[in-house]
């Protein structure tokens, strides 16, 4: 009877493990098919735009024709010279709404989804750890932002690539630079961009712990998203709006000046490391001291 | 795969991967794998779910825990497996104080709490790949193999590549009690284990816990069955709004509750008059039985005793009491939920 006394359960946890459960997480989000399809639309966006950008310049006009409109570096007009800028252009296309919105879904039900399909428990007293479980569904965000982001510029580059010339660029500055160059650059601003979602990240991760409801959690993230849009829209709130997670966003043109334009640049990397380590602590607190009773 | 199938029909201690050590704990507390003092857990919006629950779970045993839904058993379940953190009071699991050494703790045990869950985009092997890879004890070398052992072990092999969504609810069942036995355990906690099983279903279950337990796993069998735990448990416990009734052998608990004197007859007013003269007390008369308190006397004499009064006897039993008499008796109620 007392043969279980015996054999008390100390053991010592692999240090591979941690990357046992990131590989586990990041496979079982990739494989969903919600993941897929916010990839797909994402990757649908430079299409739509280089196509429509092809048929708009197909008689030798050029695009837009300088009216510009306010916001955002005017890389559209660039296209139809070289299909390079459409990687530019869908990023500062997808940046504002699509980028962020896929990212606060699977940050939302990072959490949250787990809580009401009853799978959290079961992770929890595998036992996953709640610290562990937390970084690692971060770690998962952060690289759907990368991926996301890469899906973009990719798909971009290649329909650039397809529909219009590509060879030597001209920078925002109007100096010429190399394609390899312009490449190097088109990397560096994909990775800025997957760098500016960082924040809505943690903001995501922090809600998807307050609720046991995956929906909930995604639709009050890409809620506070819309919000904070359009609050960085009024101009009363001016002295706000450099606090707001989504403000030096298309920062990342700034890249392509010739020097580059570092001072928004790490504006916009630092808010979002204050985002990720105000919203990872909040959601840390919540989650570690939270009750699971779904 | 590769492996060979002979380790497959081993105790679950020679299974465990190598490099794990065995510490044998040092002045362990008493013999109990589950020992909780004064539990409480009181929800916010003050319900009060558990109120000083003071269990204790012996090494070994199959210990049956019972209570109408909503008495507070998952409440407790939850509590001692660091889900839901106790308002007030200890719980020790395997000698150890939780929610505080969950880490340490928790590998050791298996868990069923409240139906099973599952990715339903994942097959049934690959849910049980996921839950394998959260657990720091595990050994992703051996993971496949212990994986496709635990399907084996509930009968789950030949649909184990089936999305788990398309699995019917006994199988969702199965699957969430393979989840629990991916590794030797030494308690295993399993919050009504038969739900939506079949006859068979619930038949296989029994066996595989009496066959756990005989190798010296502890099974912690929550459940409002009264006859399920009656069959598969050593020891139980009742609780009911959130309080213990009582907790001991199931053999103990049913003796509490006395049996009753059964006379088939069809002379049931003589037959009535005689019991009452051989000192039965409460005898209860209906068509053609009489039941009775059996008295403190030889029944072979209370037998003699009709015969000779001229009471046509066709039968002359005890009827052992049974568990729900016991829980009738302790809680002077059905078995409803509680409001």
């Amino acid at each position: 009877m007392s043969r279980a006394e015996t054999r008390r359960p100390v053991r010592t946890p692999s240090p591979l493990w941690t990357f046992g459960l990131l590989r586990s997480e990041l496979s079982i989000t990739f494989r969903r098919w919600r993941t897929l399809a916010l990839l797909g639309v994402l990757a649908a966006v430079p299409v739509l735009v280089g196509v429509a950008v092809k048929i708009e310049t197909s008689d030798g006009s050029s695009f837009g024709g300088g009216g510009g409109g306010g916001e955002g570096p005017a890389f559209i007009s660039q296209i139809s010279n070289n299909g390079l800028f459409l990687v530019f252009t869908a990023l500062a296309a997808t940046l504002p709404f699509f980028l962020p919105m896929a990212v606060g879904v699977v940050a939302g039900d990072a959490i949250a989804g787990e809580a009401s399909a009853g799978t959290l428990r079961y992770l929890l007293v595998a036992p996953a750890g709640r610290t562990r479980l937390l970084l690692t569904k971060y770690a998962t965000v952060i690289a759907f932002c990368l991926a996301a982001t890469l899906v973009v510029a990719v798909s971009a580059l290649v329909v650039g690539a397809l529909l219009f010339p590509v060879g030597d660029l001209i920078t925002i500055s109007g100096t010429r630079i190399g394609y390899a160059e312009g490449l190097g650059r088109a990397f560096l601003i994909a990775l800025v961009v997957a760098a500016s979602l960082v924040g809505v990240a943690a903001l995501g991760l922090f809600v998807s712990t307050l609720t046991g409801s995956g929906i909930a959690a995604m639709a009050t993230t890409v809620g506070l998203l819309i919000t904070v849009q359009i609050l960085d829209q009024i101009p009363q709130l001016d002295a706000l709006q450099p606090y707001f997670f989504s403000h030096y966003w298309l920062s990342f043109a700034d890249l392509m000046r010739e020097p580059v334009y570092w001072d928004d640049l790490t504006r916009n990397l630092g808010l979002q490391a204050l985002y990720a380590a105000v919203f990872g602590s909040a959601a840390w607190a919540r989650f570690s001291a939270k009750d699971i009773t779904a | 795969m590769a492996e060979p199938a002979a380790t497959k029909r081993e105790r679950p201690e020679r299974t465990e991967p190598p490099g794990r050590s065995e510490h044998r704990e040092r002045g362990s507390v008493e013999d109990a794998v589950i020992a909780t003092r004064g539990l409480t857990k009181r929800y916010r919006g003050g319900q009060l779910a558990v109120d000083g629950l003071d269990l204790t779970v012996p090494a070994g045993s199959v210990f049956g825990f019972l209570g109408p839904n909503g008495s507070g058993k998952t409440t407790t379940i939850r509590m001692l497996m660091g889900l839901i953190e106790p308002t007030s009071g200890t719980a020790r699991v395997l000698g150890r104080p939780m929610p505080r050494e969950a880490r340490a703790v928790l590998p050791g045990v298996g868990a069923l709490i409240e139906g099973p869950a599952l990715y339903g985009f994942l097959s049934g092997r690959d849910n049980l790949l996921r839950y394998d890879a959260a657990d720091p004890g595990a050994d992703p070398r051996t993971r496949r193999e212990r994986v496709a052992e635990a399907l084996d072990r509930v009968g789950l092999s030949a649909a184990a590549g089936k999305k788990a969504k398309a699995y019917s609810l006994g199988m969702k069942q199965r699957l969430g009690l393979a989840a629990a036995l991916l590794q030797p355990r030494h308690l295993l906690v399993l919050d009504e284990p038969t739900n939506g099983l079949d006859p068979q279903g619930m038949r296989e279950i029994r066996t595989l816990v009496r066959e756990l337990a005989s190798d010296g796993t502890t099974v912690f069998l929550s459940s409002h069955l009264l006859d399920e735990i009656e069959q598969v448990c050593t020891h139980a416990a009742v609780m009911a709004q959130g309080r213990l009734i009582t907790q001991g052998p199931v053999a103990d608990l049913s003796a509490g509750a006395r049996g009753r004197l059964v006379v088939t007859t069809p002379d049931v007013a003589d037959a009535a008059r005689v019991l009452k003269e051989q000192g039965a007390g409460d005898v209860v008369v209906a068509e053609d039985r009489v039941t009775a308190e059996p008295p403190d006397r030889d029944l072979a004499d209370v037998n003699t005793a009709l015969v000779t009064a001229g009471v046509r006897v066709r039968g002359f039993a005890v009827e052992r009491a049974s568990l729900e008499d016991a829980f009738v008796a302790l809680t002077g109620e059905g078995f409803d939920v509680a409001g």
